[in-house]
């Protein structure tokens, strides 16, 4: 596989592994998150913990797009499938989110909703064409990587004159959840982080060039394979040992400073910030969310079903809000492998396999004894 | 019987009345399947086929097929159907002797499609050298089914001396795999998700009895043999685990996968150790047996790409860990739920 084998070379692994080694100060703990649920799998699943020096941590970060989705969120797509008989159309990952009374999008396919599980916006938009006498949602969610595609299924409804199409948008943004993790009272202690890969096609580099000036953080942004991710560390590595904080780029072949332009002033067209949302784990962050433009307004579910909404408490053993901040690691958890598993996740972090828990409990658990 | 027609095998299709044990019952079964699987033992004619009582121990097992789409490449349900359960029962180290066949027809089915399935059952059948010696049909309304499901049972002997079973792998054993991984899954998924790859992805069904009777003639000390269908060979290293009470250490770099199939896998976001093989096994041998195992397999045309993937180590926990292409170890978990593919 052209273009990809090439960043998962065991040869060249070693080699910057060796570079690391060497590099680090033996004194130094280099507290690093990465910000992504794809990096995070692709150390999960590439064991890469073990090429790296004990004092260096990598902490798990909130971007993971079914992660971040808080219970109420799910609760509202699952109302308008069974409630309203709308056809809900969703990415797959969301599927088996845990929300109120038990249920998970599959458990409401299962007991009768008409929930689809689709691969593009485009597919919810076929959907609606061919079904015209039913209405028909997207669950839009996701980081900036997912939100010009469902941009363009809205114009691209709009133009058609699609009308019983709309889409529940959960999207949001990556700066401000990284803002909210270097603030957050009592926060994880972080010496730079691992910028995402995808998300930053779109935004571009600039995006975290106040972290590295505000918060003096480095950040190198980095690819989803797993030399992407070594190199990264290392570069990160040598911007605290040179007390260094810049905005570098290991994702040169993908990423440039101003990012995709294009899609850029699609999402602006269609999209504005939304004042507040509710995050799990965050919390409630302002202008961290998109909202459809008014213009759009006639393909909001929220407001075309009139479906709010409603705020709902997580599990309480459930630590997936420390694990999303980064304060905790998913074997901290006390139900961690116990009551909550793959087969029966109680938080989100254990549904996808870009979640901190999933990727432990799949790829990593067998480093802990005792589970 | 001037009073019946002909099947229209080009335009006709399934009404309830070809479930319902009367004429038109006789006459699909007749016109169609009959003649398709034709065999002393079908042509009996009686509720259950009566057959010569073979030399040894008995293995028997049934299995059902729901696959869609129906047709694939490389493969359609009516050979998926025959290749499945004769495997099931070679990798008792059996001999496969006979196959039954329940159809499950939905109303509205074409003769022409069902024709197509039946004669690939029957050619499969064939080649195989185990006939179709009874069956049965059922039709069910419109809607309620996918086409058609197809049961097969397969019973075979499994001579003495020969004792395979999922729990006697052991610390130090090797583990042996006959060829690339997640071809049957990905060209069924591939067609199913309307996926266009440059290079077409091939289902691998087939039928592994001669493969496993030449591993067995080999001598080598063969422990475990079984063929990982859904789920993959993850799911199919984590049975076994747990049956014997043993961990795994596999060797990614070791695991032959068609680069299309990795490609696809890639694309979607799946991990090929957990998609379906309908035409691959798994062998667990004794330690000093493993070379020659190995060059027995490469031998058989269906072995040719079998490789050495890792070996039988002590653990309590029962855990399938694999040493990545990066140099790093991870676990290779049992599949959770269903594999659904990634966001982003």
């Amino acid at each position: 596989m052209k273009y990809v084998d090439e960043f998962r070379d065991g040869e060249l692994a070693k080699n910057i592994a060796a570079h690391i080694a060497r590099e680090t100060a033996p004194q130094t703990v280099y507290r690093l998150m990465e910000f992504c649920g794809g990096h995070t799998h692709a150390i999960s699943r590439y064991g890469l913990a073990d090429l790296l020096p004990a004092n260096v941590r990598l902490i798990h970060g909130p971007g993971c797009p079914v992660c971040v989705l808080p219970v109420g969120r799910v609760d509202q797509a699952i109302r308008l499938a069974t409630k309203l008989g709308v056809i809900l159309c969703t990415y797959a990952d969301t599927m088996r989110v845990p929300a109120s009374a038990k249920l998970t999008l599959m458990r409401a396919k299962a007991a009768g909703a008409d929930v689809r599980m689709i691969y593009s916006t485009q597919d919810a938009l076929k959907i609606a064409r061919d079904n015209p006498a039913r209405e028909v949602v997207f669950l839009a969610i996701g980081f900036e990587t997912t939100t010009p595609p469902t941009a363009v299924a809205v114009k691209q409804a709009q133009a058609e004159g699609i009308s019983n199409f709309s889409i529940l948008c959960n999207h949001v943004l990556t700066p401000p959840a990284m803002h909210a993790i270097l603030t957050v009272a009592g926060g994880v202690a972080l010496d730079g982080f691992i910028g995402p890969a995808h998300v930053s096609t779109v935004i571009g580099s600039e995006p975290y060039e106040v972290f590295a000036r505000d918060y003096a953080k480095p950040v190198v942004i980095a690819g989803f394979e797993p030399l992407d991710v070594l190199q990264a560390i290392l570069m990160l590595i040598r911007q605290i040992n040179e007390g260094r904080a810049a905005v570098e780029n290991e994702f040169t072949r993908a990423v440039t400073r101003q990012g995709n332009i294009k899609a850029q002033a699609l999402v602006s067209e269609v999209f504005e910030l939304r004042d507040f949302f509710e995050w799990r784990g965050l919390g409630t962050l302002p202008l961290s969310a998109l909202k459809l433009r008014a213009e759009f307004a006639d393909f909001n579910a929220e407001s075309k079903f009139n479906c709010d909404y409603l705020p709902v408490q997580d599990h309480k053993a459930c630590e997936c809000a420390a694990i999303l901040r980064g304060e905790k690691a998913p074997q901290q958890c006390k139900i961690f492998g116990t009551v909550c598993t793959p087969e029966n996740p109680v938080g989100s972090c254990m549904v996808s396999s870009e979640g901190a828990c999933a990727a432990h409990y799949s790829f990593g658990r067998f480093r802990e004894t005792t589970i | 019987m001037s009073y019946t027609r002909a099947l229209d095998l080009t335009h006709g299709r399934i009404e309830m009345s070809h479930g319902s044990g009367g004429r038109a019952m006789a006459h699909l079964i007749s016109g169609l399947f009959a003649s398709a699987f034709d065999n002393p033992y079908l042509a009996q004619g009686n509720d259950g086929a009566v057959l010569p009582k073979p030399a040894g121990r008995l293995v028997m097992s049934t299995d059902s097929h729901v696959v869609s789409p129906l047709f694939f490449a490389g493969g359609d349900i009516g050979c998926l159907s025959v290749h499945g359960t004769i495997n099931d029962v070679a990798m008792m180290g059996a001999v496969p002797l006979y196959l039954s066949a329940a159809f499950i027809l939905e109303e509205g089915f074409l003769f022409a499609d069902l024709k197509r399935i039946v004669d690939s059952m029957a050619k499969a059948a064939c080649e195989a050298g185990v006939p179709v010696v009874t069956g049965d049909t059922k039709v069910v309304e419109q809607g309620k089914g996918d086409g058609v499901f197809i049961t097969t049972t397969a019973v075979g002997v499994v001579a003495d001396g020969v004792d395979l079973s999922g729990d006697r792998a052991r610390p130090g054993d090797k583990i042996l795999l006959s060829g690339t991984i997640g071809d049957h899954g990905m060209a069924v998924m591939s067609q199913r998700e309307n996926l266009n790859f440059d290079a077409a992805i091939v289902s691998d069904t087939a039928a592994l009895h001669t493969l496993v009777q030449a591993m067995l003639a080999s001598g080598a000390d063969l422990r475990v043999l079984r063929d990982p269908t859904r789920g993959g060979l993850a799911t199919t290293l984590n049975e076994i685990a747990q049956q014997s009470g043993v961990g795994m250490l596999l060797n990614e770099a070791l695991i032959p996968v068609n680069p299309t199939v990795a490609a696809a896998c890639e694309f979607l976001g799946l991990d090929p150790l957990y998609v379906a093989n309908e035409g691959k096994l798994i062998a667990i041998c004794a330690p000093c047996d493993a070379d020659r195992l190995l060059a027995v397999m490469r031998a058989h045309p269906l072995g040719a790409q079998a490789a050495l993937i890792g070996e039988i180590i002590e653990d309590a926990h029962g855990f399938v860990q694999m040493s990545t292409c990066l140099g790093g170890r991870r676990m290779v978990d049992w599949l959770a739920g269903e594999q659904l593919p990634r966001i982003c």
